[in-house]
């Protein structure tokens, strides 16, 4: 699908003991896991657990305080990711294609091919901001087509799809896995992606705070 | 460069658009010229003499009350999510909304300020300096600005912080800007206010991205 | 001990916490002796007469005002680069007493200048760059106050700062190219032969120690309420109490 930068030979995600703290909070704590090429990972777990703040963490907007993410062979990750959150990154003044041939002339990748792949020809020239949340949702996803990077995270793809337009979500991620690409999927619904791995998340122990906060380790008061 | 381009583009067409405010900080500095007569009184000789004055803090607040939506717009739909993501470095994108910004709100009232510096009695050999003041002093409050909103995006109703933040920062720009028009009105040389207003934006325009681009780094977390 | 030691925030409180009592005192009693030997000890200046008296208490403000600020630079520097907790509290704790320093300069310079200029206000160029100095301590002040997240106001806060001291530097001196004023030349300076007489000298010595000790004991204990407000909010968050 579009432009692709997957290069032959073993790619491999791996995070390490990490520790993630978002707004003086520990939110998470000594996670490790790897995702190879041509895996999805699907994060599971309770709200706020951590899902949206790993996702964050891979993509390389929030970093970790302690740990690490690697990518071998040894590449930049940030080059590499592509991240669809709960904002689907729509201008509304914008026509569905134009927001496409923006992201086209952002990341490189054919509009066209991802118009037709996303099923939004017939919307093509409406306005962003008249379309469906469905719609928008579908167009949002769209972008990974076209980005051509070979690590999709993925925050609850599914929120506003309906049966169809998810078929054809599982059926992207599918494709993308089987080319050699992988996805991180943090969602609550059961996706039809057998072969994927499931990483059920936890929140960290109260007690493993102390260990990373220097505001919360010795005696006075 | 094509990822450049596209953004630029992009930011102009939003500009231009319904509710993109393009043509909101002419009129706002076409406002507070035509009133400050009113304020000040109709003596021509007065007004003369507080034109030059008066013509940069209309261009300062005008740029000023356009800037608390360029990043907070791409914020709240997402897309300075992929825009952190995207090929293009942060400073890049500052830099190319910046300018866009400039374009769009700077750079017509530059072309403005002759025409509404005639009813201010603006003394004759005062205009080509105040014309090649503004034309060269604006883009430093397009660049100053957009550090102020670069800090403040993430915080709700963050206008009023913005100017606080913002036009102590403008206070060089407006004197040397203004100093030029004062003395070129007076009969001497405006070439050391000129060449200083320059310098000040050179400046600007190389450390601002920078700046800028560490506070959108530091919100996106 | 190595000086980054102090940043730990345990080791920093027990040592400010042995510190503070005698940097009150050293504070309160080098305070006292300036300004009692300033205020009783000095003659009257021939032109300006008592009035001038006013400096023990203007002058040593004015340096604080800018001296704060530029510790305030290095601090919100060593944070960004080291990541050091303290640090970042320390400007932030730093930040009202710079303010107050500034508003106690100009207000004490309102004073002597309203018999000496006959007008409390005049802008000139150092009045105008302590006013707008003023302004950037209060838009750090408000920024920090805006920002929830204490970890993401101290680095915003910290960009500020660092923008802040190299566009406050750059008005100084577009203020002086906009006017030169009314104000006398700098009190204290090594270069000029205009210095104040030696009668003046070394009380206003005193008084600016006894500011610097003042401000030292205001910034432990400033510091020290912001480190067990991150404490609280820790273990509120936490969830262990």
């Amino acid at each position: 699908m579009g432009r692709s930068e997957r290069q032959d030979g073993a790619m491999r995600l791996e995070v390490e003991d990490l520790t993630v703290h978002r707004g003086g909070r520990l939110v998470i704590a000594g996670l490790g896991f790897a995702v190879d090429r041509g895996e999805a990972l699907i994060l599971r777990g309770p709200n706020g657990v951590g899902k949206s703040t790993l996702l964050r963490a891979l993509a390389g907007l929030a970093p970790p305080s302690g740990g690490r993410i690697t990518l071998t062979p040894d590449l930049a990750l940030e080059d590499h990711v592509a991240l669809t959150g709960h904002l689907d990154a729509i201008k509304l003044q914008m026509s569905v294609a134009e927001n496409l041939r923006f992201w086209a002339g952002l990341h490189g990748g054919d509009a066209d091919a991802a118009l037709i792949g996303a099923g939004l020809e017939a919307l093509a020239d409406r306005p962003a901001g008249f379309c469906s949340a469905g719609q928008k949702r579908r167009l949002g996803l769209a972008r990974l087509l076209l980005a051509g990077r070979a690590i999709w995270l993925m925050d609850e793809p599914t929120v506003s799809l309906d049966r169809e337009a998810e078929a054809w979500l599982t059926g992207q991620v599918r494709t993308h896995c089987a080319g050699g690409g992988m996805a991180v999927i943090a969602t609550h619904v059961a996706l039809d992606l057998p072969a994927a791995r499931v990483l059920r998340m936890q929140r960290p122990e109260p007690q493993a705070a102390h260990g990373t906060d220097p505001f919360l380790q010795g005696r006075w008061g | 460069m094509r990822a450049a381009r596209a953004l630029l583009l992009r930011e102009l067409a939003l500009a231009l658009r319904s509710g993109g405010g393009a043509g909101l900080g002419l009129a706002f500095f076409l406002i507070v010229l035509l009133i400050a007569p009113l304020g000040i009184g109709p003596e021509l000789g007065l007004l003369s003499r507080v034109a030059p004055g008066l013509i940069w803090i209309a261009a300062l607040l005008a740029c000023l009350l356009s800037l608390d939506r360029l990043f907070q717009a791409d914020l709240e739909d997402g897309s300075l999510d992929v825009l952190a993501l995207s090929p293009l470095p942060m400073e890049a994108v500052v830099a190319l909304k910046a300018l866009a910004h400039w374009l769009t709100t700077g750079l017509p009232l530059v072309v403005a300020a002759p025409v509404l510096a005639l009813t201010l009695a603006l003394p004759g050999p005062a205009y080509l300096p105040m014309v090649i003041g503004l034309l060269i002093g604006t883009p430093a409050l397009s660049f100053i600005g957009a550090v102020g909103a670069a800090l403040t995006v993430g915080i709700r109703r963050g206008g009023l912080l913005l100017s606080l933040l913002v036009l102590p920062l403008y206070i060089p720009t407006l004197i040397f800007g203004a100093q030029a028009a004062i003395r070129a009105g007076r009969g001497l040389d405006p070439a050391t206010p000129l060449l200083l207003t320059g310098a000040i934006t050179l400046f600007t325009l190389a450390l601002a991205p920078f700046a800028a681009a560490a506070a959108l780094r530091i919100n996106l977390r | 001990m190595s000086l980054w030691e102090l940043a730990n925030p345990t080791l920093f409180m027990r040592l400010s916490g042995r510190m503070l009592p005698v940097l009150w005192v050293l504070a309160a009693a080098t305070l006292a002796t300036g300004l009692i030997w300033g205020f009783f000890g000095t003659p009257e200046e021939a032109r300006q007469g008592a009035s001038v008296k006013i400096l023990f208490i203007h002058v040593p403000a004015a340096m604080m005002a800018i001296n704060i600020y530029a510790m305030m630079f290095v601090t919100s520097l060593v944070w960004l680069i080291r990541r050091h907790h303290v640090s970042a509290l320390a400007a932030r704790a730093a930040a009202p007493v710079g303010a107050t320093m500034t508003v106690l300069a100009l207000l004490t310079g309102a004073f002597w200048g309203q018999p000496i200029w006959g007008a409390p206000w005049d802008w000139d160029p150092r009045l105008t760059s302590f006013f707008i100095l003023f302004l950037f301590y209060l838009g750090y002040i408000a920024l920090w106050a805006a920002i929830e997240d204490p970890d993401k106001a101290a680095d915003l806060t910290s960009v500020l700062a660092l923008v802040g001291s190299v566009f406050a530097l750059l008005s100084r001196y577009a203020v002086n190219f906009w006017n030169q004023g009314l104000h006398q030349d700098a009190t204290l300076s090594l270069d000029s032969r205009t210095n104040i007489d030696n009668a003046f000298w070394v009380p206003l010595l005193i008084c600016i120690a006894g500011y610097f000790l003042l401000f030292l004991a205001l910034l432990l204990v400033r510091t020290r309420t912001e480190i067990r407000a991150r404490r609280l909010r820790a273990l509120m968050l936490s969830g262990v109490h």
